[in-house]
Protein backbone atom coordinates (compact mmCIF):
# COMPACT_ATOMS: atom_id res chain seq x y z
CA UNK A 1 0.00 0.00 0.00
CA UNK A 2 3.08 2.42 1.00
CA UNK A 3 6.23 1.69 0.50
CA UNK A 4 9.00 4.20 1.56
CA UNK A 5 12.82 3.61 0.81
CA UNK A 6 15.70 5.39 1.80
CA UNK A 7 14.05 8.96 1.57
CA UNK A 8 15.97 11.79 2.29
CA UNK A 9 14.43 15.67 2.14
CA UNK A 10 16.15 18.88 3.62
CA UNK A 11 15.07 22.37 3.41
CA UNK A 12 17.86 24.60 2.76
CA UNK A 13 20.72 22.62 4.00
CA UNK A 14 18.38 21.25 7.25
CA UNK A 15 17.91 17.46 6.99
CA UNK A 16 14.07 16.92 7.84
CA UNK A 17 14.15 13.53 6.40
CA UNK A 18 17.53 11.44 6.50
CA UNK A 19 17.01 7.56 5.04
CA UNK A 20 13.19 7.13 6.10
CA UNK A 21 12.34 3.90 5.60
CA UNK A 22 9.37 1.77 6.34
CA UNK A 23 5.88 0.26 4.75
CA UNK A 24 2.37 0.33 5.52
CA UNK A 25 0.11 -3.29 4.23
CA UNK A 26 -3.46 -2.67 2.49
CA UNK A 27 -6.09 -2.15 5.94
CA UNK A 28 -3.66 -1.40 8.10
CA UNK A 29 -3.38 1.75 10.64
CA UNK A 30 -0.43 3.25 10.64
CA UNK A 31 1.03 5.79 13.21
CA UNK A 32 3.90 8.31 12.84
CA UNK A 33 4.46 9.48 16.65
CA UNK A 34 7.09 12.25 16.82
CA UNK A 35 7.02 15.73 18.18
CA UNK A 36 7.06 18.91 16.43
CA UNK A 37 10.30 19.03 13.95
CA UNK A 38 10.70 15.43 13.86
CA UNK A 39 9.42 15.45 9.95
CA UNK A 40 5.80 14.22 9.95
CA UNK A 41 4.75 17.42 7.96
CA UNK A 42 7.34 16.66 5.46
CA UNK A 43 6.79 13.10 5.49
CA UNK A 44 3.15 13.99 4.20
CA UNK A 45 3.61 16.84 1.91
CA UNK A 46 5.77 13.92 -0.01
CA UNK A 47 3.42 10.93 0.70
CA UNK A 48 0.35 13.64 -0.78
CA UNK A 49 2.65 14.07 -3.70
CA UNK A 50 2.97 17.73 -2.76
CA UNK A 51 6.49 17.59 -2.48
CA UNK A 52 9.62 15.75 -4.55
CA UNK A 53 12.21 14.26 -1.90
CA UNK A 54 15.72 15.01 -2.41
CA UNK A 55 16.70 10.87 -2.99
CA UNK A 56 15.09 7.29 -2.15
CA UNK A 57 11.55 6.25 -3.58
CA UNK A 58 8.03 6.11 -2.51
CA UNK A 59 5.52 3.87 -3.91
CA UNK A 60 2.11 4.39 -3.03
CA UNK A 61 -1.30 1.92 -3.84
CA UNK A 62 0.98 -0.02 -6.37
CA UNK A 63 2.01 3.39 -8.45
CA UNK A 64 5.52 4.92 -8.03
CA UNK A 65 5.72 8.55 -7.22
CA UNK A 66 8.02 9.77 -9.01
CA UNK A 67 6.12 9.04 -12.49
CA UNK A 68 2.34 8.16 -11.45
CA UNK A 69 1.99 11.53 -9.26
CA UNK A 70 -2.13 11.41 -10.51
CA UNK A 71 -3.18 8.20 -9.80
CA UNK A 72 -1.36 8.56 -6.53
CA UNK A 73 -4.03 11.25 -5.78
CA UNK A 74 -6.63 10.00 -7.20
CA UNK A 75 -6.26 6.74 -4.87
CA UNK A 76 -6.11 9.25 -1.31
CA UNK A 77 -7.86 10.94 1.00
CA UNK A 78 -5.97 13.51 3.00
CA UNK A 79 -7.07 15.67 6.20
CA UNK A 80 -4.16 18.06 7.40
CA UNK A 81 -3.76 19.44 10.47
CA UNK A 82 -5.24 23.15 9.66
CA UNK A 83 -8.50 22.71 7.83
CA UNK A 84 -8.72 23.56 4.26
CA UNK A 85 -12.12 23.56 4.16
CA UNK A 86 -13.71 27.10 2.24
CA UNK A 87 -16.04 28.52 5.02
CA UNK A 88 -17.80 31.20 2.90
CA UNK A 89 -19.18 27.95 1.41
CA UNK A 90 -21.98 25.70 3.08
CA UNK A 91 -20.80 21.95 4.30
CA UNK A 92 -23.01 20.27 0.62
CA UNK A 93 -21.08 22.92 -1.62
CA UNK A 94 -17.70 21.48 -0.20
CA UNK A 95 -18.22 18.17 -1.00
CA UNK A 96 -20.15 18.92 -4.32
CA UNK A 97 -16.54 20.88 -5.42
CA UNK A 98 -14.09 18.11 -3.98
CA UNK A 99 -16.34 15.07 -5.81
CA UNK A 100 -16.35 17.32 -9.53
CA UNK A 101 -12.62 17.39 -8.68
CA UNK A 102 -12.12 13.60 -8.24
CA UNK A 103 -14.56 13.21 -11.60
CA UNK A 104 -17.26 11.19 -9.33
CA UNK A 105 -19.83 11.56 -11.65
CA UNK A 106 -22.58 14.36 -10.75
CA UNK A 107 -25.49 11.90 -9.83
CA UNK A 108 -23.67 9.84 -7.57
CA UNK A 109 -21.66 12.50 -5.88
CA UNK A 110 -25.20 13.66 -4.91
CA UNK A 111 -25.84 10.53 -3.55
CA UNK A 112 -22.36 10.25 -1.72
CA UNK A 113 -22.57 13.43 -0.41
CA UNK A 114 -26.00 12.89 1.25
CA UNK A 115 -24.73 9.63 2.95
CA UNK A 116 -21.72 10.71 4.05
CA UNK A 117 -23.00 14.06 5.59
CA UNK A 118 -25.93 11.69 7.23
CA UNK A 119 -23.08 9.47 8.42
CA UNK A 120 -20.72 12.36 9.99
CA UNK A 121 -24.04 13.50 11.65
CA UNK A 122 -24.54 17.08 9.62
CA UNK A 123 -27.16 16.09 7.59
CA UNK A 124 -29.14 18.93 8.59
CA UNK A 125 -26.21 21.59 8.22
CA UNK A 126 -25.90 20.41 4.65
CA UNK A 127 -27.07 24.18 3.50
CA UNK A 128 -24.98 25.89 6.13
CA UNK A 129 -22.27 27.88 5.67
CA UNK A 130 -19.22 26.03 7.24
CA UNK A 131 -17.57 29.35 9.01
CA UNK A 132 -21.03 28.70 11.69
CA UNK A 133 -19.45 25.36 12.26
CA UNK A 134 -17.57 24.50 15.39
CA UNK A 135 -14.02 22.74 15.50
CA UNK A 136 -15.69 19.59 15.66
CA UNK A 137 -18.12 19.39 12.95
CA UNK A 138 -15.52 21.26 10.96
CA UNK A 139 -13.32 18.38 11.18
CA UNK A 140 -16.21 15.83 10.86
CA UNK A 141 -16.80 17.31 7.18
CA UNK A 142 -13.71 17.10 6.08
CA UNK A 143 -13.76 13.46 7.11
CA UNK A 144 -16.67 13.32 4.99
CA UNK A 145 -15.34 15.24 2.01
CA UNK A 146 -11.73 12.78 2.65
CA UNK A 147 -13.81 9.87 2.02
CA UNK A 148 -16.18 11.12 -0.76
CA UNK A 149 -13.81 10.07 -3.65
CA UNK A 150 -13.31 6.68 -1.87
CA UNK A 151 -10.26 6.13 -1.67
CA UNK A 152 -7.93 2.93 -0.81
CA UNK A 153 -5.74 5.39 1.88
CA UNK A 154 -6.69 7.94 4.35
CA UNK A 155 -3.96 10.30 5.76
CA UNK A 156 -4.17 11.90 8.75
CA UNK A 157 -1.64 14.71 9.53
CA UNK A 158 -2.31 15.60 13.33
CA UNK A 159 -6.09 15.80 12.32
CA UNK A 160 -7.31 16.29 15.74
CA UNK A 161 -4.98 19.00 16.70
CA UNK A 162 -7.05 22.02 18.46
CA UNK A 163 -9.58 19.83 19.19
CA UNK A 164 -11.13 19.22 23.09
CA UNK A 165 -10.28 15.37 24.11
CA UNK A 166 -13.80 14.97 23.94
CA UNK A 167 -14.06 15.88 20.04
CA UNK A 168 -11.15 13.91 19.26
CA UNK A 169 -12.54 10.61 20.91
CA UNK A 170 -16.08 11.48 18.62
CA UNK A 171 -13.22 11.81 15.22
CA UNK A 172 -11.84 8.59 16.44
CA UNK A 173 -15.22 6.87 16.83
CA UNK A 174 -16.12 8.04 13.48
CA UNK A 175 -13.17 6.61 11.63
CA UNK A 176 -13.27 3.46 13.79
CA UNK A 177 -16.79 2.70 12.51
CA UNK A 178 -15.82 3.48 9.02
CA UNK A 179 -13.27 1.12 8.66
CA UNK A 180 -15.59 -1.27 9.87
CA UNK A 181 -17.99 -0.41 6.69
CA UNK A 182 -15.10 0.20 4.04
CA UNK A 183 -11.49 -0.83 3.50
CA UNK A 184 -9.36 1.64 4.19
CA UNK A 185 -5.78 1.83 5.23
CA UNK A 186 -4.66 4.55 7.04
CA UNK A 187 -1.64 6.98 7.83
CA UNK A 188 -1.96 9.20 10.73
CA UNK A 189 0.86 11.62 12.32
CA UNK A 190 -0.18 12.22 16.06
CA UNK A 191 1.70 13.61 18.78
CA UNK A 192 -1.27 12.17 21.05
CA UNK A 193 -0.70 9.20 22.99
CA UNK A 194 -4.34 7.40 22.91
CA UNK A 195 -4.28 7.76 18.82
CA UNK A 196 -0.70 5.52 18.88
CA UNK A 197 -2.57 3.33 20.95
CA UNK A 198 -5.22 2.53 18.64
CA UNK A 199 -2.69 2.10 15.61
CA UNK A 200 -2.13 -1.39 14.77
CA UNK A 201 0.99 -0.48 14.07
CA UNK A 202 3.40 2.61 14.71
CA UNK A 203 7.11 3.99 13.46
CA UNK A 204 8.36 6.57 15.85
CA UNK A 205 10.08 9.55 14.15
CA UNK A 206 12.91 11.66 15.28
CA UNK A 207 14.94 14.33 13.84
CA UNK A 208 13.78 12.87 10.72
CA UNK A 209 14.42 9.07 10.83
CA UNK A 210 12.33 5.99 12.34
CA UNK A 211 14.06 4.70 15.18
CA UNK A 212 11.86 2.41 16.30
CA UNK A 213 8.39 0.36 14.28
CA UNK A 214 6.44 -2.25 15.60
CA UNK A 215 2.89 -2.70 17.18
CA UNK A 216 2.66 -0.40 20.50
CA UNK A 217 2.22 -3.67 22.49
CA UNK A 218 5.41 -5.28 21.13
CA UNK A 219 7.55 -2.10 21.20
CA UNK A 220 6.46 -1.67 24.78
CA UNK A 221 7.62 -5.12 25.52
CA UNK A 222 10.73 -4.97 23.65
CA UNK A 223 11.95 -1.64 25.28
CA UNK A 224 10.43 -2.77 28.55
CA UNK A 225 8.30 0.78 29.07
CA UNK A 226 4.88 0.45 30.62
CA UNK A 227 3.28 3.24 28.59
CA UNK A 228 4.06 5.17 24.95
CA UNK A 229 5.10 8.17 26.89
CA UNK A 230 7.84 6.01 28.58
CA UNK A 231 9.02 4.26 25.96
CA UNK A 232 9.18 7.49 23.52
CA UNK A 233 11.13 9.44 26.58
CA UNK A 234 13.52 5.78 26.72
CA UNK A 235 13.95 6.11 23.32
CA UNK A 236 14.34 9.71 22.56
CA UNK A 237 15.13 11.24 25.92
CA UNK A 238 12.62 13.73 25.53
CA UNK A 239 8.64 13.67 26.19
CA UNK A 240 6.15 13.60 23.40
CA UNK A 241 4.30 16.30 24.45
CA UNK A 242 6.53 18.70 24.75
CA UNK A 243 5.95 21.56 22.99
CA UNK A 244 8.89 23.31 22.07
CA UNK A 245 9.48 24.01 18.69
CA UNK A 246 11.84 21.82 17.35
CA UNK A 247 14.64 23.60 15.05
CA UNK A 248 13.02 22.32 11.90
CA UNK A 249 9.65 24.39 12.92
CA UNK A 250 12.41 27.35 13.91
CA UNK A 251 13.47 27.32 10.35
CA UNK A 252 10.18 26.62 8.55
CA UNK A 253 9.37 29.62 10.43
CA UNK A 254 11.87 32.07 9.69
CA UNK A 255 11.62 31.23 6.22
CA UNK A 256 7.91 32.19 6.34
CA UNK A 257 8.99 35.60 8.13
CA UNK A 258 11.58 36.08 5.68
CA UNK A 259 9.26 35.73 2.89
CA UNK A 260 6.67 38.28 4.70
CA UNK A 261 9.37 40.71 4.77
CA UNK B 1 -7.96 18.19 -22.05
CA UNK B 2 -11.52 17.99 -21.74
CA UNK B 3 -11.67 16.63 -18.42
CA UNK B 4 -9.35 19.59 -17.85
CA UNK B 5 -11.58 22.11 -19.14
CA UNK B 6 -14.61 21.00 -16.70
CA UNK B 7 -11.50 21.21 -13.59
CA UNK B 8 -11.42 24.87 -14.94
CA UNK B 9 -15.45 25.19 -14.82
CA UNK B 10 -15.64 24.12 -11.32
CA UNK B 11 -12.95 26.30 -10.47
CA UNK B 12 -14.65 29.31 -11.72
CA UNK B 13 -17.85 28.13 -10.73
CA UNK B 14 -16.69 28.20 -7.01
CA UNK B 15 -14.80 31.17 -6.84
CA UNK B 16 -18.32 32.87 -8.90
CA UNK B 17 -20.44 31.55 -5.69
CA UNK B 18 -17.88 32.92 -2.99
CA UNK B 19 -17.62 36.51 -5.06
CA UNK B 20 -21.88 36.52 -4.79
CA UNK B 21 -21.82 36.47 -0.53
CA UNK B 22 -19.22 38.68 -0.60
CA UNK B 23 -20.94 42.56 -0.36
CA UNK B 24 -18.10 44.70 -0.18
CA UNK B 25 -16.22 44.47 -3.54
CA UNK B 26 -19.01 44.99 -5.26
CA UNK B 27 -20.01 48.20 -3.36
CA UNK B 28 -16.06 49.20 -4.34
CA UNK B 29 -16.95 48.37 -7.51
CA UNK B 30 -20.16 50.79 -7.70
CA UNK B 31 -18.46 53.75 -5.55
CA UNK B 32 -15.01 54.00 -7.26
CA UNK B 33 -15.98 54.84 -10.68
CA UNK B 34 -18.25 57.34 -9.22
CA UNK B 35 -15.92 59.47 -7.68
CA UNK B 36 -13.88 59.11 -10.31
CA UNK B 37 -16.51 59.94 -13.35
CA UNK B 38 -18.98 62.71 -11.69
CA UNK B 39 -16.61 63.78 -9.13
CA UNK B 40 -13.14 63.93 -10.60
CA UNK B 41 -15.24 64.25 -14.33
CA UNK B 42 -16.88 67.49 -13.12
CA UNK B 43 -13.91 69.26 -11.89
CA UNK B 44 -12.27 68.86 -14.70
CA UNK B 45 -15.09 69.49 -16.90
CA UNK B 46 -15.71 73.00 -15.27
CA UNK B 47 -12.53 73.84 -13.33
CA UNK B 48 -9.82 72.96 -15.51
CA UNK B 49 -8.51 73.71 -18.95
CA UNK B 50 -10.73 73.03 -22.05
CA UNK B 51 -9.91 69.73 -23.83
CA UNK B 52 -8.62 69.61 -27.38
CA UNK B 53 -11.03 68.04 -28.92
CA UNK B 54 -14.79 68.79 -30.48
CA UNK B 55 -17.88 67.57 -29.12
CA UNK B 56 -16.55 65.62 -26.13
CA UNK B 57 -16.24 67.31 -22.71
CA UNK B 58 -14.08 65.77 -19.98
CA UNK B 59 -16.09 63.41 -18.36
CA UNK B 60 -17.22 61.81 -21.71
CA UNK B 61 -13.08 61.67 -22.37
CA UNK B 62 -12.62 60.06 -19.10
CA UNK B 63 -15.10 57.62 -19.11
CA UNK B 64 -13.96 54.73 -21.28
CA UNK B 65 -10.60 55.02 -18.66
CA UNK B 66 -12.72 54.59 -15.41
CA UNK B 67 -14.22 51.66 -17.72
CA UNK B 68 -10.88 50.01 -18.56
CA UNK B 69 -9.97 51.50 -14.28
CA UNK B 70 -12.75 49.28 -12.67
CA UNK B 71 -11.91 46.67 -14.73
CA UNK B 72 -8.09 46.57 -14.10
CA UNK B 73 -8.79 47.32 -10.04
CA UNK B 74 -10.97 43.81 -10.38
CA UNK B 75 -8.78 42.06 -12.35
CA UNK B 76 -5.40 42.38 -10.86
CA UNK B 77 -6.82 41.98 -7.72
CA UNK B 78 -8.43 38.95 -8.30
CA UNK B 79 -5.22 37.34 -7.70
CA UNK B 80 -5.92 37.99 -4.11
CA UNK B 81 -8.22 35.14 -4.22
CA UNK B 82 -5.61 32.52 -4.97
CA UNK B 83 -3.69 34.39 -2.09
CA UNK B 84 -6.84 33.65 0.07
CA UNK B 85 -6.88 30.09 -1.10
CA UNK B 86 -3.32 29.75 -0.39
CA UNK B 87 -3.27 31.30 3.36
CA UNK B 88 -6.58 29.20 4.08
CA UNK B 89 -5.47 25.74 2.45
CA UNK B 90 -8.06 25.46 -0.33
CA UNK B 91 -4.67 25.90 -2.72
CA UNK B 92 -3.41 22.92 -1.41
CA UNK B 93 -6.81 20.73 -1.47
CA UNK B 94 -6.89 21.60 -5.74
CA UNK B 95 -3.39 21.01 -5.52
CA UNK B 96 -3.49 17.38 -4.36
CA UNK B 97 -7.29 16.89 -6.64
CA UNK B 98 -6.08 14.94 -9.29
CA UNK B 99 -6.57 18.23 -11.58
CA UNK B 100 -3.65 19.66 -14.24
CA UNK B 101 -1.98 23.22 -12.69
CA UNK B 102 -3.26 24.70 -15.87
CA UNK B 103 -6.80 23.71 -15.08
CA UNK B 104 -6.10 25.87 -11.66
CA UNK B 105 -5.16 28.72 -13.65
CA UNK B 106 -7.56 28.95 -16.56
CA UNK B 107 -10.57 28.40 -13.58
CA UNK B 108 -8.97 31.36 -11.92
CA UNK B 109 -8.64 33.60 -14.68
CA UNK B 110 -11.85 32.90 -16.17
CA UNK B 111 -13.51 33.54 -13.06
CA UNK B 112 -11.49 36.76 -12.70
CA UNK B 113 -12.28 37.97 -16.08
CA UNK B 114 -16.37 37.22 -15.51
CA UNK B 115 -16.01 39.39 -12.01
CA UNK B 116 -13.46 42.29 -13.42
CA UNK B 117 -15.75 41.88 -17.26
CA UNK B 118 -18.92 42.74 -14.86
CA UNK B 119 -17.56 45.48 -13.16
CA UNK B 120 -16.55 47.08 -16.34
CA UNK B 121 -19.92 46.83 -17.47
CA UNK B 122 -21.14 48.11 -14.61
CA UNK B 123 -19.74 51.73 -15.35
CA UNK B 124 -20.71 51.01 -19.03
CA UNK B 125 -24.12 51.46 -17.78
CA UNK B 126 -24.26 54.74 -17.00
CA UNK B 127 -23.59 56.26 -20.43
CA UNK B 128 -27.00 57.62 -21.22
CA UNK B 129 -26.12 60.05 -17.83
CA UNK B 130 -22.89 61.50 -19.60
CA UNK B 131 -24.68 62.06 -22.90
CA UNK B 132 -23.07 59.38 -25.01
CA UNK B 133 -25.19 57.29 -27.61
CA UNK B 134 -24.22 53.90 -28.73
CA UNK B 135 -26.01 51.78 -31.40
CA UNK B 136 -26.17 47.98 -30.78
CA UNK B 137 -22.85 47.06 -32.78
CA UNK B 138 -20.59 49.65 -30.89
CA UNK B 139 -22.56 48.36 -27.14
CA UNK B 140 -21.58 45.22 -28.22
CA UNK B 141 -18.08 45.88 -29.19
CA UNK B 142 -17.90 47.61 -25.91
CA UNK B 143 -18.50 44.28 -24.14
CA UNK B 144 -15.93 42.07 -26.29
CA UNK B 145 -13.43 44.87 -25.59
CA UNK B 146 -14.29 45.02 -21.57
CA UNK B 147 -14.26 41.46 -21.16
CA UNK B 148 -11.27 40.74 -23.48
CA UNK B 149 -9.25 43.30 -21.09
CA UNK B 150 -10.45 41.33 -18.21
CA UNK B 151 -8.96 39.09 -19.34
CA UNK B 152 -5.59 40.38 -19.68
CA UNK B 153 -5.53 42.06 -16.64
CA UNK B 154 -6.84 39.11 -14.48
CA UNK B 155 -3.69 37.13 -15.98
CA UNK B 156 -1.68 39.97 -14.50
CA UNK B 157 -3.44 39.27 -10.92
CA UNK B 158 -2.83 35.66 -11.27
CA UNK B 159 1.02 35.92 -12.03
CA UNK B 160 1.40 38.26 -9.26
CA UNK B 161 -0.16 35.64 -6.99
CA UNK B 162 2.23 33.09 -7.99
CA UNK B 163 5.13 35.08 -6.16
CA UNK B 164 3.31 36.60 -3.66
CA UNK B 165 2.24 34.37 -0.72
CA UNK B 166 0.35 36.70 1.71
CA UNK B 167 -2.94 39.11 1.73
CA UNK B 168 -0.67 42.27 3.14
CA UNK B 169 1.70 41.52 0.48
CA UNK B 170 -1.05 41.58 -2.28
CA UNK B 171 -2.41 44.76 -0.41
CA UNK B 172 0.13 46.27 -1.74
CA UNK B 173 0.16 45.42 -5.74
CA UNK B 174 -2.84 48.47 -5.60
CA UNK B 175 0.01 51.29 -5.03
CA UNK B 176 2.90 49.60 -6.95
CA UNK B 177 1.48 47.81 -10.01
CA UNK B 178 -2.51 49.28 -10.36
CA UNK B 179 -1.51 52.79 -10.00
CA UNK B 180 0.92 53.19 -11.58
CA UNK B 181 -0.24 51.32 -14.67
CA UNK B 182 -3.60 53.19 -14.32
CA UNK B 183 -1.76 56.68 -14.32
CA UNK B 184 0.71 55.88 -17.11
CA UNK B 185 -2.26 54.86 -19.60
CA UNK B 186 -3.63 58.12 -20.57
CA UNK B 187 -6.53 57.32 -18.92
CA UNK B 188 -7.40 60.50 -17.81
CA UNK B 189 -5.81 62.97 -20.21
CA UNK B 190 -4.84 63.43 -23.92
CA UNK B 191 -1.50 62.63 -24.91
CA UNK B 192 -0.93 65.91 -26.82
CA UNK B 193 1.16 68.30 -25.20
CA UNK B 194 2.82 65.82 -22.54
CA UNK B 195 6.44 65.49 -21.91
CA UNK B 196 8.22 62.81 -24.27
CA UNK B 197 8.91 61.27 -21.50
CA UNK B 198 5.63 60.47 -20.34
CA UNK B 199 4.89 59.68 -23.68
CA UNK B 200 7.26 56.90 -24.02
CA UNK B 201 6.23 55.20 -20.74
CA UNK B 202 2.31 55.69 -22.24
CA UNK B 203 3.53 53.97 -24.88
CA UNK B 204 5.28 51.13 -23.30
CA UNK B 205 2.46 50.36 -20.80
CA UNK B 206 -0.23 47.56 -22.66
CA UNK B 207 -2.71 48.66 -20.55
CA UNK B 208 -2.64 52.03 -22.60
CA UNK B 209 -4.13 49.87 -25.84
CA UNK B 210 -6.94 48.72 -23.68
CA UNK B 211 -7.80 52.70 -22.85
CA UNK B 212 -6.99 53.32 -26.55
CA UNK B 213 -9.21 50.60 -27.74
CA UNK B 214 -12.30 51.75 -25.35
CA UNK B 215 -11.94 55.29 -26.22
CA UNK B 216 -11.88 54.39 -30.58
CA UNK B 217 -14.63 52.33 -29.99
CA UNK B 218 -16.95 54.40 -27.55
CA UNK B 219 -15.93 58.11 -28.73
CA UNK B 220 -15.25 57.46 -32.23
CA UNK B 221 -11.57 58.82 -31.68
CA UNK B 222 -8.85 58.23 -34.01
CA UNK B 223 -6.86 55.38 -33.09
CA UNK B 224 -5.47 51.89 -34.00
CA UNK B 225 -7.71 49.02 -32.74
CA UNK B 226 -5.87 45.98 -34.66
CA UNK B 227 -2.82 47.46 -32.69
CA UNK B 228 -4.54 47.34 -29.97
CA UNK B 229 -6.01 44.51 -29.74
CA UNK B 230 -2.74 42.53 -31.06
CA UNK B 231 -1.17 43.98 -28.04
CA UNK B 232 -3.89 43.01 -25.80
CA UNK B 233 -4.01 39.74 -26.84
CA UNK B 234 0.14 39.20 -27.37
CA UNK B 235 0.53 40.62 -23.82
CA UNK B 236 -2.45 38.12 -22.13
CA UNK B 237 -0.58 35.07 -24.08
CA UNK B 238 2.94 35.95 -22.47
CA UNK B 239 1.73 36.39 -18.94
CA UNK B 240 -0.71 33.76 -19.15
CA UNK B 241 2.15 31.44 -20.06
CA UNK B 242 4.51 33.11 -17.57
CA UNK B 243 1.84 32.15 -14.46
CA UNK B 244 1.75 28.54 -15.92
CA UNK B 245 5.06 28.33 -15.53
CA UNK B 246 6.11 30.17 -11.96
CA UNK B 247 2.78 28.15 -10.71
CA UNK B 248 4.49 24.56 -12.23
CA UNK B 249 7.63 25.95 -10.62
CA UNK B 250 5.90 25.80 -6.98
CA UNK B 251 6.72 22.33 -5.91
CA UNK B 252 7.79 23.35 -2.36
CA UNK B 253 4.83 23.71 -0.01
CA UNK B 254 5.82 24.56 3.47
CA UNK B 255 3.70 23.22 6.09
Amino acid sequence: MISVERVSHSFHGYPALKNLSFSVSPGECFGLLGPNGAGKSTLINILVTLLQPDSGSVTINGWPLATEAAKIRSSIGVIFQDSSLDERLTAHENLYFHAMFYHVPPREASQRITALLAMVGLADRSNDRVITFSGGMKRRLEIARSILHQPQLLLLDEATVGLDTQARRRIWDYIASLRQDYPLTILLTTHYLEEAEICDRIAILDHGAVIACDTPARLKEIHGQKTLDDLFLHLTGRDLQDSETGELERLKAALRVRRIK
Amino acid sequence: MTSGLKDSYYIMKRDLIRMTRQKMPLIGAVVRPILWLFFLGTGLKFGFIALPLVGINWQQYIFPGIIAMNVLFSGVMSGATIVWDREFGFLKEITIAPIPRWSIILGKVLSGTIIAGCQGVLVLAVYPLLGISLGFLQLAQTLLAIFFIAMAVTAVGVLLAARIRTLEGFGAVNNFVVMPVFFLSGALHPLSNIPDWLKILIYLNPFSYAVDLLRVILLGLDGDPVLDILTIVLFTNVIFLSALYLFAQRRQYYP
